[in-house]
């Protein structure tokens, strides 16, 4: 009995043993209903064994809505806590965890997984590729995140949550103040859904910069794919930071070693710099693939080119390198004096600069044009004006001496949402909308599209301008309540109204996909948006191989050229194509993982010596395996193609 | 539409927040470091007032004018490549504004780094302020008394905080007097303020210490210097000593109210010895012997 103590819930409530029961029960019904259509094999072969980077894309997605939901439930829990003074639905303990597993699963399982959704989709066919290079890896990459976000997520009901902020700052992070196997599940499993991102950060890079179409120079790729290429090289570049970080913290935890404690040495400030050296980068990591996106979907819906092409790209070059060097803004409080926090000041604000520059191309590419305002243009335009108000209050806090009011207030709160999520969450909505024609071969009804950007826009206004009151009014971030005299009420319970507009938004947008999915019409064409880039010049869905024949790119926007130039895109004859086979083993090796992690999270160490033997067993057995693809025969292809209405000439 | 219902409901909030600017705490300031820091706020947010009205007006017009309603059906849309002037101009400009804004900004951080403004020939009075969870811990060295959860300080002299931390990193902020600074386990921070009219002040840790961290706050009351003299004075008269055993008890996690001592805990648990921000005579920080001592302690412990 003893043994399974330690998988008790340090502090339960009839919530959590809710939640138990609701989580069995809906495990159970999955279980039963794939047994009962017969559908293991299906799921076996085309889902868990998949190398498809097309599959894998849309495995992403669903995880990342999965993780909305989860994060959401956190978020609107917190509200509801503020909305009014001295609240007592929860305790300062349930709130403390709600917060830290909002901001992790938002940002690393959700946020990154809907960025990886799009990237994964998009980037090979936006370059007339086949698959990614490494597509077992990629396989590998999502099921690293997978398991890492559910290693996460059984926290609440399993030993109990994470509870020191999801910036996990040492001394409060450490066993002396928290004891429980929290931290423990935030470091694993951040972990291991890190290791999946440092290798689709290699992964991509090597396929943009190896596998575009003949004639696709640097300067002719997509803007997407150009910030698909710039985010990978700072993932390759931050996530090693945060694995020896995480590792080293696991270390602190799980074996009494003092690289961040109090006493023998420690430096409690030394977490705070690892963590930021690569949280920085890491926002810029979510919010470039968002430019990106806005980038392909402004000028299809303006029917222009993107205004000054080439200064889109440096901008973003400049803001990557610039990355990098404004951490300390995160801690301009910590004392470092004047000197270093004027230059981290100045080279916070520079980042601006750029920013700035993309803005003014938005808009300019806008000027002379026939704007059409479908749900994915709406939520692109929707985001200049919120995403300005977020950058400019930016700004503001890159003032080291305004910061030091600002710093750990609701202020800051209101600036981070304020560009995550016009940034990010508009933009993958709005990749969503775009792209999903290409995905699934029908489109999103866009009278529900609409309804959801409305109520999603009016909902941040409302849930975040009013924090930048409270923020200056004196009220710290992070806490579970306030009294009535603090005057906090008010602006807290505006927050709930647009937080609960929020929510409604996004379950127009899950019953948006339900209401389609039934309801659409399923005869469209390949390019319903009149789109400008390659991954429309195929079918839609898209077929295993992407392309029955490699595009040949002469010009920027090759597809828009093809139809409106006559440029040829697809010449020749079907030749045989060589694909990768299937492959079941990442999924076990990352099954491994799982074990691995959880065993750790209770140090049990003979399950993870176990675990450990299976990852290392899988992955001799892809060292000596034979195995050397399949090829799809001319036949099969010009099968394929007849079925999908014509070939694509 | 779009844009309209964004921009009202922004300027509708601005409004609000503007009007309400004067009774918000950080914006009403008591002393020379909260002022500087209140004055850079409203500087910045004039600025960046410009640049918001400058995209929210260029996004109308082009969405209003370009829209494909409000065009003939045969218009196809030109292919624009990008013009240079444009490009100088929105580079230009916004580096004029970072520009200024880094110039406000050096000159403000190092003022509010230093003692106040106005106060600089003034002997400032050294108060430690140890956080543990969840409560404050305030010493007066020169006074030899200790206060718990409130602190007294005078009137029209500067003050020096000594930050440091027993746990958690904390953040000691009092927003009508001065910005927030870091009292932490290993390093002690000075955050020099003073306030210029007498009154009751809200203090607070403002950086996230676990379960009592709401709670985790203080008063500081301001008195004119004679009234603050009274006040040591009974202390002094009237408190019981501060032991060992007291302050360890003191140091337990939870929550307290005031309390009051005499004698400080800074002679039985003396405070990190690496110091940051203190202006030594000789002008350096933090010498690298003090480093290599506070490693060597921590090697024996
Ligand atoms: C114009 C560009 C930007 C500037 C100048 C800027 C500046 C800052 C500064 C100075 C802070 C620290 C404030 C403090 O802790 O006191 C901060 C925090 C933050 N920013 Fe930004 N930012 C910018 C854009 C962005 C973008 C694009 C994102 C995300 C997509 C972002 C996400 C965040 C987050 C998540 C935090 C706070 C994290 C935390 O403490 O939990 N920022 N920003
Ligand atoms: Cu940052």
């Amino acid at each position: 009995m003893e043994f399974f103590d330690r998988f008790a819930v340090p502090n339960p409530t009839f919530t959590i043993y809710a939640s138990m029961v609701a989580i069995g029960l809906t495990m159970l019904a999955i279980l039963v209903g794939i047994t009962y259509f017969k559908k293991w094999g299906y799921l076996w072969r085309e889902w868990l064994t998949t190398v498809d980077h097309k599959r894998i894309g849309i495995m992403y997605l669903i995880s990342a809505l999965l993780m909305l939901f989860r994060g959401g439930v956190d978020a609107l829990m917190m509200r509801a806590q503020t909305a009014i003074p001295d609240n007592t639905f929860l305790n300062a303990q349930e709130y403390n965890e709600v917060f830290t597993t909002h901001g992790v699963v938002m940002i690393l399982f959700m946020a990154m997984a809907f960025v990886m959704a799009l990237m994964n989709f998009v980037t090979p066919l936006q370059i007339g590729a086949r698959d990614v290079a490494f597509p077992r890896l990629n396989a590998l990459s999502f099921w690293l995140y997978f398991m890492g976000a559910m290693l996460f997520n059984i926290s609440f009901v399993i030993g109990g949550s994470p509870d020191s902020g999801w910036t996990s700052y040492f001394p409060l992070a450490g066993n002396e103040f928290s004891p429980s196997v929290g931290t423990n599940y935030y470091m694993l499993s951040i972990q291991i859904a890190g290791l999946g991102t440092l290798i689709t950060g290699i992964n991509f890079i090597v396929t943009i910069l190896k596998m575009r179409a003949p004639g696709m120079t640097l300067m002719k790729m997509p803007m997407f794919t150009w910030s698909a290429l710039i985010t990978n090289l700072i993932i390759v570049f931050a996530f090693p930071v945060l694995t020896v970080a995480l590792a080293m913290g696991t270390m602190d935890r799980l074996f009494g070693t003092h690289f961040f404690s109090i006493d023998n040495g420690g430096m409690d400030m030394l977490w705070a710099n690892f963590f930021w050296v690569w949280g920085h980068p890491e926002v810029y990591i979510l919010i470039l693939p968002a430019f990106g996106i806005y980038s392909e979907i402004i000028p299809t819906f303006a029917r222009r080119n993107l205004y000054g092409y080439k200064s889109m790209v440096i901008s973003i070059v400049a803001i990557s390198a610039l990355s990098f060097l404004v951490w300390v803004h995160h801690f301009f409080t910590m004392g470092q004096g004047a000197l270093v926090n004027s230059i981290f000041s100045i080279s916070t604000m520079a980042i601006a600069v750029p920013t700035g520059v993309k803005i003014f191309n938005w808009l300019l590419t806008l000027w002379k044009g026939k704007i059409e305002f479908t749900t994915a243009m709406l939520y692109s335009v929707g985001f200049i004006p919120i995403f300005t108000i977020g950058g400019v209050t930016g700004v503001m806090l890159a003032m080291a001496s305004a910061d030091y009011q600002y710093h750990n207030t609701m202020f800051l709160v209101a600036h981070f949402h304020l560009v995550i999520i016009p940034g990010v969450v508009f933009a993958m909505i709005a990749g969503l909308f775009y792209w999903w024609p290409k995905m699934f071969g029908f489109m999103l009804n866009e009278k529900l599209g609409k309804a959801s950007f409305w109520a999603i826009a009016v909902g941040v206004c409302l849930a975040f301008f009013p924090m930048f009151i409270s923020g200056l009014d004196g009220q710290a971030r992070r806490m579970y309540t306030y009294s009535e005299s603090t005057g906090f009420g008010i602006w807290n319970m505006i927050s709930f109204i647009g937080a609960s507009m929020l929510a409604i938004g996004f379950i127009l947008i899950v019953y948006n996909i339900y209401y389609s999915t039934r309801y659409a019409s399923r005869d469209i064409s390949s390019d319903p948006w009149n789109a400008r880039s390659l991954e429309w010049a195929t079918h839609s869905p898209v077929p295993d191989y992407n392309f029955a024949i490699t595009p040949e790119v002469q010009s920027l926007e090759a597809f828009w050229d093809a139809k409106k130039k006559g440029h040829k895109l697809f010449k020749g004859n079907y030749k045989e194509i060589h694909m990768p086979n299937n492959s079941g083993v990442p999924f076990i090796m990352c099954c491994f993982f799982f074990l691995l992690g959880f065993a750790l999270v209770f140090s049990m160490w003979v399950v993870a010596i176990i675990a450990a033997i299976g990852i290392f067993s899988c992955m001799a057995h892809r060292s000596l395996e034979q195995d050397h693809g399949h090829h799809i025969s001319v036949e099969e292809i010009t099968k394929t193609e007849e079925k999908l209405g014509g070939a694509k000439k | 539409m779009t844009k309209k219902l964004i921009l009202f409901s922004s300027i509708f909030a601005f409004l609000i927040f503007l009007t309400g600017c004067q009774s918000l705490t950080v914006l009403d300031p008591k002393g020379p470091q909260a002022e500087t820091t209140a004055d850079v706020i409203m500087t910045s947010i004039w600025t960046m007032l410009i640049i918001v009205i400058v995209v929210f007006i260029l996004l109308i017009v082009m969405l209003v004018k370009y829209r494909a309603r409000n065009q003939a059906d045969d218009y196809e849309p030109p292919y624009i490549k990008g013009n240079k002037w444009v490009e100088i101009i929105c580079v230009g400009i916004p580096i004029i504004i970072v520009i200024f804004l880094s110039v406000i900004t050096v000159k403000s951080t190092y003022e509010v780094e230093g003692k106040p403004k106005g106060y600089e020939n003034d002997e400032p009075l050294v108060i430690y302020a140890a956080s543990s969870n969840w409560k404050w811990h305030f010493s007066y060295p020169e006074e030899n008394i200790e206060t718990v959860n409130y602190v007294f300080i005078p009137t029209d002299r500067p003050i020096e905080f000594k930050l440091y931390a027993y746990g958690p990193i904390a953040s000691f902020w009092v927003p009508q007097l001065a910005g927030q600074k870091y009292a932490m386990a290993n390093m002690v921070n000075t955050l020099n303020l003073a306030a210029t009219e007498p009154g009751e002040y809200m203090g607070r840790n403002a950086s996230f210490t676990g379960e009592g961290f709401a709670e985790q706050t203080f008063n500081v009351t301001a008195l004119p210097p004679a009234d603050y003299q009274t006040w040591i004075e009974e202390i002094q008269a009237t408190a019981e000593p501060l032991t060992e055993d007291k302050f360890n008890q003191l140091l337990e996690p939870g929550r307290l109210g005031q309390e009051t001592y005499t004698g400080t805990h800074l002679e039985f648990s003396p405070p990190p010895t690496t110091h940051h921000g203190a202006k030594e005579s000789d002008g350096t920080e933090n010498t690298e012997q003090e480093m290599n001592d506070s490693m060597e302690d921590s090697m024996e412990n």
